[in-house]
C-alpha cells in the first residue's frame, strides 16, 4: 500500500542567496556579487541606449546629458563605479579559487577544521582592500576634483 | 590484568546550570496548515547537546515531537536541523556552548518537511547515487574476485581522505545559495564524492563520471559562496573539492592535466618474514 505523503515545502529560493543564517561572508559575497554583475548590466544597457542618442545630431546628445547632471544620478553612476571595483575585484578572486588555486592542499580532517575558505580568506581580504582604496580614490575624484 | 573503571559521575555534573527556551517549528502534515513554533523550557546539565535536549522535551513535555537521531556521537549524520541561525548537527552541539538562553530549532532548509523537524532527504541520496560514488575499475573481474591488493601509498591516501570522511548529514546542502534556487543541482555533497572517487589512485570512473559533473547542474553551477565547508561537522571541505574538479576540467580543455593511469594489483605476499619489532596484524578480512 503506498501512503499519501503531504510534504511541506522549505525551499529557501532568492531570499536564501541574502538571507538564511550566520555564515562566513563568502555567502554574502556570492550574492553581492550577482547583485552587482545585474547592476552594471542594467547600467551598461542605459548607457548604450543614452550614448545612441549622439546619432540625433549634437542637439539630442546635449539635452540627454542635462538629464544627468542632477546629484541624484551623480550619485547613482557613484554606486556604479563603487559597484564595478567590487565585481571586478572580488571576480579576479573568483578566477582564481574557482580554478582551485591559492585553495591550499588536501590533508587529513583534524579538528578544528581549516578548509579552502579559510585558506582563501587573505586573498578575500586584500583584494577588499585594494577595492576600498580605489573606491576611496575615486570617490574623492568623483566629488571634490 | 588492570581494571579500568568508568570515572565517577559527581553529584556536580548533573546540577542544572540554567535553564534555556528550545522554540522548535512543528509540523504535522495531518493537522497544520502551515508550519508553527513552539517553545518549551528546558533544564540543561554540564555536557548536554541540543540533541539530549530534544531527547528531554520527548521524554518530559510532549511525545509527539518527531526528529531523526541514532548515534549521538556525530558519526551517523541523521540529526541535521537548522539551530541558531546555522545547519548543524544537534548532538554535535553542547547547548552551553551556543551562548543562547534561546535555541531557535527549525528542520534543514532546502528539503522539503515529512514532519516536524524530519527532512525529507530521499533527493539527496538520489543525486549521491547519480555520481556513481563507488570504485570503477576497467577489470571488472578483479572488483569481484580479487587476487590481491590495489596499491596505494600513504600520500595517494591523503589525496582524498578528507573527502571520504562525508556522512551524509545534508547540512551542506541546506547551507548552499545555489541549492536554494535549483533544485537539480547535484550539490557539495555529491559533488566531493564524485571528486573523491576521481582522484583515488584505484579508481578509473572519472570518464564515466564526466557527463553528470560537467552538465549544466554540475560543477559550474557552484559560485564558490563557500557555506558548505563553514557547516560539514566532518571537515569534508566540499567547496574545495568542487573547486578542484573545476580545475581538473580546465586542464584538461589547455591539455596539461594528466589522469594518472590507476594503480596495479599487488598479490598476497606469499612467504611473509615476521619483523619482531612490529605488533602482529589482525587476521585478514578478505581471503
Ligand atoms: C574587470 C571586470 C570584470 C571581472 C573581473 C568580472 C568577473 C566575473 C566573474 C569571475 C564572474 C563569475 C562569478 C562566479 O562564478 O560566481 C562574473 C559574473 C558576472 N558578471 Fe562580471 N566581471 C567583470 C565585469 C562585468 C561587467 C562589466 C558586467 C556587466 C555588464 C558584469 C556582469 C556580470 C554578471 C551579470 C555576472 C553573473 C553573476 C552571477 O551569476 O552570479 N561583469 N563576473
Ligand atoms: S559533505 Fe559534510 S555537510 Fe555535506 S553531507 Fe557530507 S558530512 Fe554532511
Ligand atoms: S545522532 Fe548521529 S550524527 Fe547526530
Amino acid at each position: 500500500m503506498k501512503v499519501e505523503v503531504k510534504h511541506r515545502k522549505n525551499k529557501l529560493g532568492i531570499v536564501g542567496w541574502i538571507g538564511g543564517g550566520r555564515f562566513g561572508a563568502e555567502r554574502y559575497a556570492y550574492a553581492l556579487h550577482r547583485l552587482t554583475g545585474l547592476g552594471i548590466l542594467a547600467y551598461f544597457l542605459l548607457h548604450i541606449f543614452v550614448t545612441g542618442s549622439r546619432i540625433g545630431g549634437r542637439q539630442s546628445w546635449e539635452s540627454a546629458m542635462a538629464n544627468f547632471k542632477t546629484p541624484l544620478f551623480k550619485f547613482g553612476e557613484f554606486l556604479v563605479f563603487l559597484a564595478f571595483a567590487y565585481h571586478a575585484l572580488n571576480g579576479l578572486r573568483l578566477i582564481i579559487t574557482e580554478l582551485g588555486f591559492m585553495l591550499g592542499k588536501a590533508q587529513r580532517p583534524v579538528f578544528p577544521y581549516v578548509t579552502s575558505v579559510h585558506r582563501q580568506r587573505p586573498l578575500f581580504i586584500g583584494l577588499m582592500i585594494v577595492a576600498a582604496i580605489i573606491i576611496i580614490f575615486g570617490g574623492a575624484d568623483f566629488y571634490f576634483i | 590484568m588492570s581494571e579500568t573503571s568508568a570515572p565517577e559521575v559527581q553529584s556536580s555534573d548533573l546540577k542544572v546550570i540554567k535553564n534555556v527556551t528550545f522554540e522548535i517549528l512543528r509540523y504535522s502534515p495531518e493537522k497544520d496548515e502551515a508550519p508553527r513554533a513552539q517553545k518549551f523550557q528546558v533544564p540543561v546539565i554540564k555536557g548536554m547537546t541540543v540533541l539530549d535536549g530534544l531527547l528531554w522535551i520527548k521524554e518530559n513535555l510532549d511525545a509527539s515531537l518527531a526528529y531523526r537521531s541514532s548515534c549521538r556521537m556525530g558519526v551517523c549524520g541523521s540529526c541535521g536541523m537548522f539551530i541558531n541561525g546555522l545547519p548543524r548537527l544537534a548532538c554535535n552541539n553542547q547547548i552551553v556552548h551556543l551562548n543562547a538562553d534561546t535555541i531557535t530549532i527549525k528542520p534543514l532548509p532546502n528539503y522539503n518537511i515529512i514532519r516536524d523537524l524530519v527532512p525529507d532527504l530521499e533527493g539527496f541520496f538520489d543525486k549521491h547515487e547519480s555520481i556513481q560514488p563507488y570504485m570503477i575499475r576497467e577489470q571488472v573481474e578483479e572488483l569481484n574476485n580479487p587476487t590481491g591488493e590495489f596499491f596505494q601509498s600513504p600520500d595517494e591516501l591523503v589525496d582524498y581522505i578528507q573527502f571520504a570522511y562525508c556522512i551524509k548529514c545534508g547540512l551542506c546542502l541546506s547551507a548552499c545559495p545555489t541549492v536554494a534556487t535549483d533544485d537539480n543541482f547535484i550539490g557539495p555533497q555529491a559533488l566531493a564524492q564524485a571528486y573523491r572517487y576521481n582522484v583515488d589512485s584505484r579508481d578509473e570512473g572519472a570518464k564515466e563520471r564526466e557527463e553528470e559533473l560537467y552538465s549544466s547542474h554540475g560543477v559550474w553551477r557552484c559560485h564558490f559562496a563557500g557555506a558548505c565547508s563553514d557547516v560539514c561537522p566532518k571537515g569534508v571541505d566540499p567547496a574545495f573539492a568542487i573547486q578542484l574538479l573545476k580545475q581538473n576540467m580546465f586542464m584538461q580543455k589547455l591539455h596539461v592535466h594528466k589522469q594518472k593511469p590507476a594503480t596495479h594489483v599487488i598479490p598476497w605476499v606469499a612467504e611473509h618474514i615476521p619483523n619482531e619489532k612490529i605488533p602482529k596484524a589482525p587476521e585478514r578480512t578478505v581471503k
